[in-house]
Formats: C-alpha cells, sequence, structure tokens
C-alpha cells in the first residue's frame, strides 16, 4: 500500500524541465534514499511534495487522498514534513523553543494569546524527550544560532520529527557535516525513525550514507526517475553507475571507477 | 534552593518595585509640567509597546502608525463633537473599536508583503486617513483640529481646576490603564502565539513547515498592535485637547518607530523606556532649540549607527559586564 | 477648450517636476535597493540652493543671462551633498536588515530638513526673477508663462538624457548589471562601490535638478521635502520603483490626476492618490513596470 504516490507529476523553470512527469511512490514504513547529482530534480521533487512549490500538471496522492491542490498548511496537517538542506531555524529561540514550536503547532496551540506559554508542561516535557533523543538536551536553552553546523542539522531534523508526521522528508542531514560527524548523525535519526514507525525519505549525495540506512534507492537524472530498487540492485545498475561517475557508488574511492571503465 | 529558582523573578522585582513606587509617587513629588511629561510618555509607551509587537516579536516595520493612533484620538473627538460623550470608558471603547477596524481593513492589504514593501503600504495607507483628516476640514477641524474636552473617569465628573486633573485624577487613570495593557501585552507575548509570531520574525519559511499560517498571525498581530495604538490615541486627546491631523501625518508614525529603536525594540520594556526617553528628549529639545528637528535627527542617526539595541541594549550590556566582574 | 490646454500643462509640468524627483529615487533603489526617505530634502536643497544663489546674484545686479546659468547650482549643490552622505552615512548598512535604512534615512531627513532652517532660516526664498524674465506666451486667448513650458521641456530632455544614459552607455550596463545582480558584477571585476556612489550622486542631481528648476515659479520653503518625498513615494509606487519607465508613467499619471482632483474635487485630491497608491500595492505591488 503506497502512503504517497505521484502522477506525472511536473516542473519547469522557464526552459528547465526540473521535474519531468515522475510518477514516484513511497510505500508505508520504509527507508528510502533518492540520489542523483545535483540538478537532478530531487529537492524539486521533496518541493512539490511538501507544497513549497505548484506543480505544473501531474498529482499527488497521499493516503488515497489528492491533495494536489492543497497548500502546505493542509499537507503539514495531514502528515507530511520536512527538513532542510539549508538549515532552516528559529535562531534567535533556544532549541528547546524550536522543538517546542513544532508541538505547539501540532496540538493546534500556536492560536492562543491568552495563555502562558510556560504552564503548558506536557508540550515542554514532550520537547525535553525530543531533544534529548537527538542528542541536543545539553543545549536546550541556547539559541539554535548559536550551535555547531552539525547540531544544528540535527535540530533542524528533529523540529521536523516533534511534528510526529507519517512521511517525513530529509532534505540532505549531512550536509555540510564532516565526515566523522555523519555516520552519528544518521545513527540517531535511523534509530528515532525506525522506533517511530515514520515513513522516511532521505535525499543524500553521500553513497556511503546511503547504502547503509536505506532500504531502497531511487536515483533521479535530469528531471526523470532512472532507477529505483533495493540497494543491491542500484549497485549492479551499470546505467546508474555509468550516470553518477564520479560517485562512489561502490564505496570504494572514484580513481579506481576509471580502471573499470572499459565496458 | 527556592531562592535559586525565584532568582530572575526577584531580579525582576529588583527595579520593578521602585519603578512602581516612582510612578505612583510622581504628581506628589513633582510639579505638574514634569508629570504631564511623564504622562504623555506613558501614552505613547502603550502605543510604541503594541507597535513593538509587530517589529520586535513579528518582524514587521510598520511605518504607518499614526493611522490607528490618529483614529483612536479622533474617534474620541467624533463622540465629543456629534455625540456629545463625555465619558472616558465610553471614549476607550470606541477608539479601540474604531482602530481594530481599520487596522483589520488596512492589514489585510498590508500582511501580505515584507520588508520595504510592507512599509511602503502602511505608510501610503497612513496617508490616506491624514489626507483625509487634512481636506475634509469641515468635518475634522483641519488643520485647527477639534477641541477633546476633559472627559469623566468611572463616573465622575472632572474637577474644575483641569491642571489639577490632568496631574492627579488623569493621571493615575492613565496609570492604572498602563499597567493593565503591560500585563495585557506581557501575556501575549508569552503565549504560544507570541512564540509562533517569532518564529515567524526568524524564519518565515519554517514556520509555513510547521503549520503555521503566517499570513493569518501577522493579522492577528496588526490588529493587537493597532488596537494598542488607538487606546493610546484615545488617551492622548484629552491630554492634548486638541486632536489634530499632525497625530495622523506620517513624520509621527517615524517618531513612533524612532521612540522603539531608542528604547530597543529587541526587549519587551525598551519600547516603554524609548517612549518616555523620547518624550523627555523631545520636550528638551524643543524648549532648548528652534533646530529640535536636527538634534533628534542626530540621535536617531548614532543610534542606528552605534548603538542599535538602543538604552536596554546599553542596560543588558552593563549588566553582563557588571555581572562579569564579579 | 483652453480650460483643458491649460490644465494639460499645468499637469505636464507637475509631471515634470515629479519625474525628477522620483526617477532619482527609483534610480537609486533600483541600483542599491535604498529607499530613501530623505530624498525630498535633496531636492528642497536644490530649491533653496538655486534660490539662494539667484537671488544673491540679482541683489548683486547681474544680468539675466547669468541668472540662468545658475539655475543648474541646486542640482550641482544636491549631487555634491549626495557624493558625501553615500560613503559615510549609507554604506555602513548595506549589510544590514534594510530596516535600518529606513531608520538612518528617515534620521537623516530630520537633520537636512532643519539644516535648510539653519542655513536659510525660517522664511521661504524665491527666484521669481527669473520666471518673470522669461514672460509669457499666447495660446489661444489665454496667456502661459513661458518658464513653465522651458520646466516641461526640461523635463522630457531628462527623461530621454537618462533613457540614453542608461540603455545606450556602458556605464549604464555596467549600472543595470550592477542593480541585477550586485555580487556577480562584483565578482566581474566592477567596482560597486563607485558604482553605488555615482547611481546615489545622479539621484540627487536629479532630486536637486526638480527642485532647482521648481523655484522660480514657487518659493523655496520649509517642509517642502517631506511633502515632495511623499508625493515621489506615490510615483514610484504606482510606476514601479525601481523602473525608469516607471517613474515616467507614475509621474504622468500622478500630475495628471492631481491637476484633475486641484481643478474638480480640491477636497479628495491626495487621498484619490494615496488612494491609488495603496490599489496598486494591492493589485499589483511591484507597481506598473517594476519588478518586485
Amino acid at each position: 500500500m503506497s502512503l504517497l504516490a505521484t502522477q506525472a507529476l511536473a516542473k519547469a523553470f522557464g526552459e528547465n524541465r526540473a521535474v519531468n512527469s515522475v510518477d514516484f511512490t513511497v510505500k508505508q514504513g520504509e527507508v528510502l534514499a533518492l540520489i542523483g547529482s545535483n540538478g537532478a530534480g530531487k529537492t524539486t521533487l521533496v518541493n512539490l511534495i511538501s507544497g513549497l512549490y505548484r506543480p505544473d500538471s501531474g498529482s499527488i496522492v497521499f493516503e488515497e487522498r489528492d491533495v494536489t491542490r492543497q497548500s502546505s498548511y493542509g499537507r503539514i496537517k495531514a502528515g507530511i514534513a520536512r527538513s532542510f538542506q539549508i538549515v532552516n531555524l528559529f535562531d534567535q529561540l533556544s532549541c528547546l523553543d524550536n522543538v517546542a514550536l513544532s508541538i505547539f503547532s501540532r496540538e493546534g496551540k500556536t492560536l492562543k494569546l491568552a495563555a502562558l506559554a510556560s504552564r503548558d508542561r506536557a508540550v515542554w516535557e514532550e520537547a525535553q524527550g525530543v531533544l534529548q533523543q537527538f542528542g541536543l538536551d545539553g543545549k536546550a536553552a541556547i539559541p539554535a544560532g548559536g550551535i555547531s553546523h552539525g547540531e544544528r542539522k540535527l535540530l533542524d531534523v528533529a523540529v521536523a520529527y516533534a511534528l510526529r508526521p507519517k512521511l517525513l522528508f530529509l532534505d540532505e542531514p549531512t550536509s555540510g557535516v564532516s565526515t566523522r560527524e555523519k555516520a552519528p548523525i544518521m545513527d540517531i535519526v535511523s534509530a528515532i525513525v525506525r522506533s517511530g514507525g515514520i515513513t522516511v525519505v532521505i535525499i543524500e549525495h553521500d553513497m556511503d550514507i546511503v547504502f547503509r540506512y536505506s532500504e531502497r534507492i531511487v536515483v533521479m537524472h535530469q528531471g526523470a526517475i532512472l532507477a529505483d530498487g533495493s540497494p543491491d540492485e542500484i549497485r549492479r545498475n551499470d546505467e546508474v553507475t555509468t550516470t553518477l561517475i564520479g560517485t562512489h557508488v561502490t564505496g570504494e574511492p572514484a580513481f579506481e571507477n576509471e580502471n573499470h571503465a572499459g565496458h | 534552593m527556592t531562592m535559586e529558582k525565584h532568582r530572575p523573578l526577584l531580579r525582576t522585582l529588583a527595579w520593578v518595585i521602585p519603578v512602581a513606587i516612582a510612578l505612583l509617587a510622581a504628581p506628589h513629588v513633582v510639579g505638574p509640567f514634569q508629570t504631564l511629561t511623564l504622562l504623555y510618555g506613558l501614552v505613547f509607551g502603550i502605543a510604541v509597546l503594541g507597535f513593538n509587537l509587530l517589529l520586535g516579536y513579528t518582524g514587521l516595520l510598520s511605518f504607518g502608525h499614526s493611522a490607528y493612533f490618529g483614529a483612536g484620538a479622533y474617534t474620541v473627538a467624533f463622540m465629543v463633537k456629534y455625540f456629545k460623550v463625555a465619558s472616558m470608558e465610553l471614549f476607550l471603547a470606541g477608539s479601540v473599536l474604531i482602530s481594530v477596524i481599520i487596522s483589520l481593513l488596512f492589514g489585510v492589504v498590508c500582511v501580505r508583503y515584507t520588508k520595504i514593501f510592507f512599509g511602503i503600504l502602511t505608510l501610503a495607507l497612513s496617508q490616506v486617513l491624514w489626507s483625509l483628516a487634512f481636506k475634509f476640514f469641515w468635518v475634522t477641524g483641519g488643520t485647527d483640529g477639534l477641541r477633546v474636552p476633559t472627559p469623566s473617569l468611572l463616573g465622575a465628573a472632572p474637577l474644575a481646576d483641569k491642571m489639577e486633573f490632568l496631574a492627579f485624577q488623569y493621571y493615575y487613570y492613565v496609570l492604572a490603564v498602563f499597567t493593565v495593557c503591560v500585563i495585557v501585552m506581557w501575556v501575549i507575548v508569552h503565549s504560544p502565539f507570541g512564540k509562533a509570531l517569532q518564529a515567524i520574525r526568524d524564519n518565515e519559511t519554517r514556520a509555513e513547515f510547521i503549520g503555521i499560517r503566517i499570513r493569518r498571525y501577522r493579522l492577528i498581530a496588526f490588529v493587537v498592535s493597532g488596537a494598542f495604538a488607538g487606546l493610546a490615541g484615545a488617551l492622548w486627546a484629552p491630554l492634548n485637547g486638541l486632536a489634530t491631523p499632525d497625530v495622523l501625518v506620517w513624520t509621527f508614525s517615524g517618531e513612533i518607530v524612532f521612540m522603539a529603536v531608542l528604547g530597543g525594540f529587541n526587549s519587551f520594556i525598551g519600547p516603554i523606556v524609548g517612549a518616555v526617553a523620547f518624550t523627555y528628549l523631545k520636550t528638551y529639545a524643543v524648549g532648548f532649540t528652534v533646530y529640535w528637528q536636527l538634534l533628534l535627527g542626530t540621535v536617531l542617526v548614532v543610534l542606528v549607527l552605534a548603538l542599535p539595541k538602543g538604552i536596554m541594549g546599553m542596560v543588558e550590556l552593563l549588566v553582563a559586564k557588571v555581572r562579569r566582574s564579579r | 477648450m483652453e480650460f483643458l490646454f491649460i490644465h494639460g500643462l499645468n499637469a505636464l509640468l507637475y509631471s515634470s517636476v515629479l519625474f525628477l524627483i522620483a526617477g532619482g529615487l527609483s534610480l537609486i533603489y533600483g541600483v542599491m535597493r535604498i529607499l530613501n526617505l530623505a530624498h525630498g530634502s535633496l531636492y528642497a536643497i536644490g530649491a533653496y540652493v538655486t534660490a539662494w544663489s539667484i537671488g544673491a546674484a540679482a541683489a548683486a545686479g547681474a544680468p539675466n543671462a547669468v541668472l540662468l546659468l545658475l539655475l543648474p547650482a541646486g542640482a550641482i549643490a544636491a549631487a555634491a551633498v549626495g557624493a558625501v552622505l553615500e560613503p559615510t552615512l549609507l554604506r555602513p548598512f548595506y549589510k544590514r536588515p534594510e530596516e535600518y535604512q529606513l531608520l538612518v534615512t528617515f534620521g537623516l531627513l530630520m537633520i537636512l530638513e532643519d539644516m535648510l532652517h539653519v542655513i536659510w532660516g525660517p522664511n521661504p526664498l524665491s527666484a521669481g526673477t527669473v520666471y518673470q524674465y522669461f514672460g509669457s506666451v499666447t495660446i489661444g486667448p489665454a496667456r502661459y508663462p513661458t518658464y513653465n513650458l522651458a520646466v516641461i521641456v526640461v523635463g522630457i530632455i531628462a527623461a530621454l538624457f537618462l533613457w540614453a544614459f542608461i540603455y545606450r552607455t556602458r556605464f549604464g550596463v555596467v549600472l543595470r548589471a550592477t542593480s541585477q545582480n550586485m555580487r556577480m558584477a562584483s565578482a566581474l571585476g566592477v567596482n560597486v562601490n563607485r558604482i553605488y556612489i555615482q547611481a546615489f550622486t545622479i539621484g540627487c542631481f536629479m532630486a536637486g535638478l526638480g527642485g532647482a528648476i521648481v523655484v522660480p515659479g514657487q518659493s523655496a520653503v520649509l517642509g517642502m521635502g517631506v511633502d515632495a518625498l511623499i508625493l515621489a513615494f506615490v510615483v514610484v509606487v504606482i510606476g514601479g520603483l525601481g523602473s525608469l519607465e516607471g517613474a515616467f508613467a507614475g509621474a504622468l499619471i500622478v500630475g495628471f490626476v492631481r491637476e484633475a482632483g486641484v481643478a474638480l474635487f480640491p477636497e479628495v485630491e491626495l487621498a484619490v492618490l494615496y488612494l491609488i497608491a495603496a490599489i496598486v500595492l494591492f493589485v499589483r505591488p511591484a507597481g506598473l513596470f517594476g519588478r518586485a
């Protein structure tokens, strides 16, 4: 049963057909990696699904309901959430506040003007709990603008996670993070999402991460889906290897690939 | 252990109590001129407190707040002229109602934009009101304005001696309203709604993506902000004795912004401090030199160049320094 | 018939001056993304300097030809002031949030308005001798001041000159490139600081020229800058911030609407203008020709 399905989804920016008639499906409970070179259309696809962009044509069906016409607000309320490639946080507010805001919003409490936010213990306890899961509880009182880049990437995911979505898109959750920090970040993220049973789609460039953490891989190229399968299938797919030359598809250093180029 | 937990509260009380005592004692300690200056400061303080909900907390710089302040003032004048009303409570109710309606109307248009376009739009709309007040002089009294006599407070008729009435009865009345306004705004700012506004200020996109409909929230903030300004305008009218177009013109909106920046728009009490400080600054500048605009303009430029966090910003720096040297 | 003609000419006169002021404001915004609230004060500086120099020269017995040559004095003075202001008071704010520029230019407005008061006192200055020198021309049964026609001509020449300057010269290309993508232009070797100061100076020159040519017909008075700013505002809002065609179209619209208002419904004239501005902002915030 597919949780999300797009049909002939398309978006062009002038001449550039960023997403070109894409049929993309996500199954309930899976952990899916969306890969492709820069400009392949991954982020555009996520932007279309999360509601940041309006499609030129095609449809998006979530939980058997057509959400194509819905605004981002509607989709978030339906259960789609996302983190951002370029970290998007409430920099002047504390880390705890950042997560708490997601919870307040989720509970529909953000329009309350006549009550003190600090009195809602349940929200703050849950927020503290989420920070703990992400290993950020030491930074609870620190403004989001004042923590390290790796911590910000984690917080960005935490804010989306706190919405308790059904479908979570993580846009390059480890970009800009040192190689040493990547695995720990992904360990935290995958532990959390697996425990919550959330369906996750991760956009990633780091192939080690992709092969280690995903159950299914969708490869995009020039706005269309090039391949779709398990990590093993993708690893053995020649078309994918040749299109993504230079990336660590086999997990081995790039320069060694050139020796195998005589196919 | 309870001392530790309540330290922030004790710290706040450490300055709130002396200030409260000073405000309560003022009319008995200083002369009527000083009291009236302080009174103007408090009235503008309410307006700037409301204004800062938009600037400091929602990140929107309105250059047209004179519209709501002026609407409040003129509502009082019209109630006097056309409906022979003399009750301050009715004035307050009427002004808040009218300024809410106008800020709703203007707000719906303005909150679709941000930054410079928002500022320009608020300015243009306030000028519409100003030009109406200016031109329809047979209704609004034009540049001569409309007289606003002393009102009855809570049913009690005003004293015959206007100065005495203003410096005592009216002063305490306004102080009470001011206190209520401060408490109300404090609650709003510390409510989930207040947090949502700050989220919108910090990152509009993210706020949207956690399910906050930013335009709606901005509009609510806009209307609350306008209501505070309208209330302040109503309190100002009997104090000034006259409602004139000067209180609708865009340069007055600029003064409101100045007050917020002077006090520090990043803090809760900054706007109030700025309003009182600006009132004193302007009163003395006007008394000191005919070129008071030059003086104030220079203060603003220096402020923005060197002390963008205003008076409260400076206070915070000093407090931090004192704390570190301990 | 003459009614329409005379009012039409008045409208064009008003539009000419408005175009100079608004064009300058729009140019500055277009290149630098700065909305200069003190722009009207530069118009006032133009008016005061021209009125003063013509007055002083006339008192010294200078012939009319010399007085005429002194007309652009105000424009040059305004440009000079602009050239000093940009690097000192505006440059520190380019990297800061937009709101701070509104604040600093508002402070500047207060300073400049009072500087005029300090230097020239509270009384109006006029350069009426120049106006009278031009005499009047006969149009049908009516007589119309020739000077006004000269102003209209100046406005048209300025528009053409500016258009050519921006679209037909190399400097204009650099200017447009910088306005569209400052970082890119900088990366390509453009001295952005120099472009900024030049653009700002040209914008101030235009405002000053507006003041300079208007002053023979009406005196230079305190507060004229503030009034002019708000009208220039309406023009750029209608026409589109940052667009020269917009300033031109906006100036024409405002000129004609205002003249129609003054002639037919004086009470609502101003309110209608602000309302049009608000409606345009609501319907098409970029204005007729602007790009948001």
